[in-house]
């Protein structure tokens, strides 16, 4: 099991989520998040008095999938979410050590 | 009548004669017609008073706790709607107790007399020294709501930090030692500024561009000055919470202030149209000119400069109203535009005091600007109103051009009494309750501290 974190612009929201459902994905938390990496943010001014925003509005996608299905998936999330421009995001993932469905105890990859 | 000969002349006033000796109950029916005539126009202007009235009332709310409500931080948003909010209850009440009285009743040169405390005498009656065809009631609660909107402007000099307590007592008293007499000078009869009920200085001041607007400017940057700056300002970053609240403020700012400026023509005649049309024009040119400042200067117009440069437009056109042509108008608007952006930008910038939401540099500027440029475009082709029985030249381009000097003694005054009087009351308010709240209480904003509540509830 491998959980995605997926960072993408908010704009691509809907495009990711229709992406993953299209191949099968249906369990994902969403967050909308702040941050930056490369991208330098922008300058707003209000009257006169400068301010740079930096820390930019993101959407962050969260999933565990199986190994089996993880490149695919990590490719729909990329090819779903590139518009071509900085600020487009990032991807991670991460080892699961272990998942519980609450309703019923199913472990591992039962629970995914 | 021109041309009937000299003959048809004489027979028609014979028979005129005959019909009154034919009809001798013709002269009631005159009488009755000219009642009834008399009783129109009265009924005309006193309807288009009381919409003003009502007009000028929704410049305070929601017009600007909607612009200074936008402005602040979330955290203060209900805090600073209450500055304007509770200026509707507390002013009223003072007004109907003495307020009006101090303004509009005879006394010295300086502050209006006793005679209508409690409002004795006010009624359904017109009071012709101030308007001879509505009620002096609906003149009193016209002028009211001038004196509810003039220091709720302040506000926006002390946003997101006084203390309500001292806000309420500071406002209490500043109604008594700075505007009252203020509104006595240019408009009480017998004031020393007023222009047409015998003062000795004659200001041209036709809604208020030194009564509320150089009052309030001034006041604010005192407040301003002493109270400090916010806590963080201006190194953090502290933006307006919501523009789109602020621009509807803005917007109905604008529409309140046909009631504002036409409204003081105090009927529904001539000068009222003129008044109007002198202010829209100048909103429009402000509004233009503060965002071409800005693209020029900082690279991209704004919606906030936009409906700064009107709001500017509106407050420099506010003295001038019903004394300029319309080409004029749109000049003093384009002008204010301008100079207030500057004055927002470059001078606080220079001088560094946090004027919260520039009410100085909006109302104190573009009150000044207003009220010397009333002296140079003033015209008595716009404004026939008499002086001692007989038309005379307003401003400059009507040969006058001493009137500039006597706008600069109005401005003067206004700016003197309006700085000694905040400061004072700002001493006496700071000894009794503290202005300024504790710097935990800032930081946990006005709304939670001061009100125990939250503008934005977003779980509930």
């Amino acid at each position: 099991m491998k959980k995605i974190e997926a960072i993408v612009q908010p704009f691509k929201l809907e495009e990711v989520k229709e992406a993953l459902k299209n191949i099968g994905i249906d369990g994902m938390t969403i967050s909308e998040v702040r941050g930056h990496g490369r991208q330098k943010g922008h300058k707003e001014v209000y009257r006169g008095q400068e301010y740079n925003v930096d820390l930019l509005p993101k959407v962050k996608f969260e999933l565990v999938v199986l190994e089996s299905r993880l490149d695919e998936v990590l490719d729909t999330i990329a090819t779903a979410a590139r518009s071509g421009r900085i600020g487009d995001g990032k991807i991670f993932v991460f080892d699961v050590i272990e998942a519980i469905r609450i309703r019923n105890g199913d472990r591992g990859d039962a629970a995914v | 009548m021109k041309c009937l000969s000299r003959f048809e002349e004489q027979s028609m006033t014979i028979e005129n004669a005959a019909l009154l000796f034919v009809a001798p109950d013709i002269a009631t029916r005159l009488t009755a017609v000219e009642a009834a005539a008399k009783s129109a126009q009265s009924a005309g202007d006193n309807a288009w008073m009381l919409v003003s009235a009502a007009l000028v009332l929704m410049m305070t709310g929601p017009g600007l706790a909607l612009f200074y409500g936008g402005l602040v931080r979330r955290k203060n948003v209900l805090s600073t709607m209450m500055h304007s909010f509770v200026m509707m209850a507390v002013v009223t009440v003072i007004w109907a107790i003495a307020g009006y009285s101090l303004v509009f009743a005879e006394g010295t040169p300086f502050i209006g007399g006793l005679k209508y405390l409690f409002l004795d005498g006010v009624g359904k009656d017109p009071n012709p020294d101030y308007a001879a065809t509505i009620p002096q009631a609906t003149f009193m609660i016209y002028q009211l709501m001038f004196a509810v909107i003039t220091p709720a402007l302040i506000s926006g000099a002390y946003a997101e930090r006084m203390k309500f307590s001292a806000m309420l007592m500071f406002t209490t008293l500043w109604t008594f030692v700075v505007y009252f007499p203020m509104a006595h000078m240019v408009w009480g009869k017998g004031g020393l500024l007023n222009a047409y009920l015998g003062g000795s200085i004659r200001t041209l001041d036709f809604a208020g561009g030194t009564v509320v607007h150089i009052t309030s400017g001034v006041s604010a940057l005192v407040c301003a000055l002493y109270l400090g700056k916010r806590n963080g300002y201006p190194a953090e970053p502290i933006k307006p919470h919501s523009l789109v609240l602020s621009v509807v403020g803005a917007c109905l700012l604008w529409v309140g202030w046909f009631g504002f400026n036409a409204g003081s023509a105090l009927a529904a005649s001539g000068l009222a149209t003129s008044a109007f049309v002198a202010t829209h024009f100048a909103a429009a040119a402000a509004a233009l000119s503060w965002m071409l400042g800005e693209w020029l200067h900082s690279g991209k117009p704004s919606m906030l400069g936009g409906i700064s440069g009107a709001v500017a437009g509106l407050v420099a056109i506010t003295p001038a109203s019903g004394f300029v042509k319309p080409m004029p108008a749109l000049l003093i608007g384009l002008l204010a535009g301008l100079f207030c952006f500057w004055m927002v930008t470059a001078v606080k910038r220079m001088f560094g005091y946090d004027d919260t939401l520039d009410a100085f540099g909006v109302h104190g500027a573009g009150g000044t600007l207003g009220a010397i440029l009333t002296g140079v475009f003033a015209t008595n082709l716009i404004n026939d109103a008499q002086i001692d029985g007989k038309t005379v030249p307003l401003g400059l381009v009507d040969g006058n051009p001493m009137q500039i000097l006597n706008q600069g003694v109005g401005v003067l005054i206004a700016v003197g009494l309006a700085a000694a009087g905040t400061f004072l009351i700002l001493k006496v308010c700071d000894a009794v309750v503290g202005m300024r709240v504790d710097r935990d209480e800032e930081e946990q904003g006005l709304d939670l501290s001061q009100h125990g509540e939250e503008g934005y509830i977003l779980e509930a």
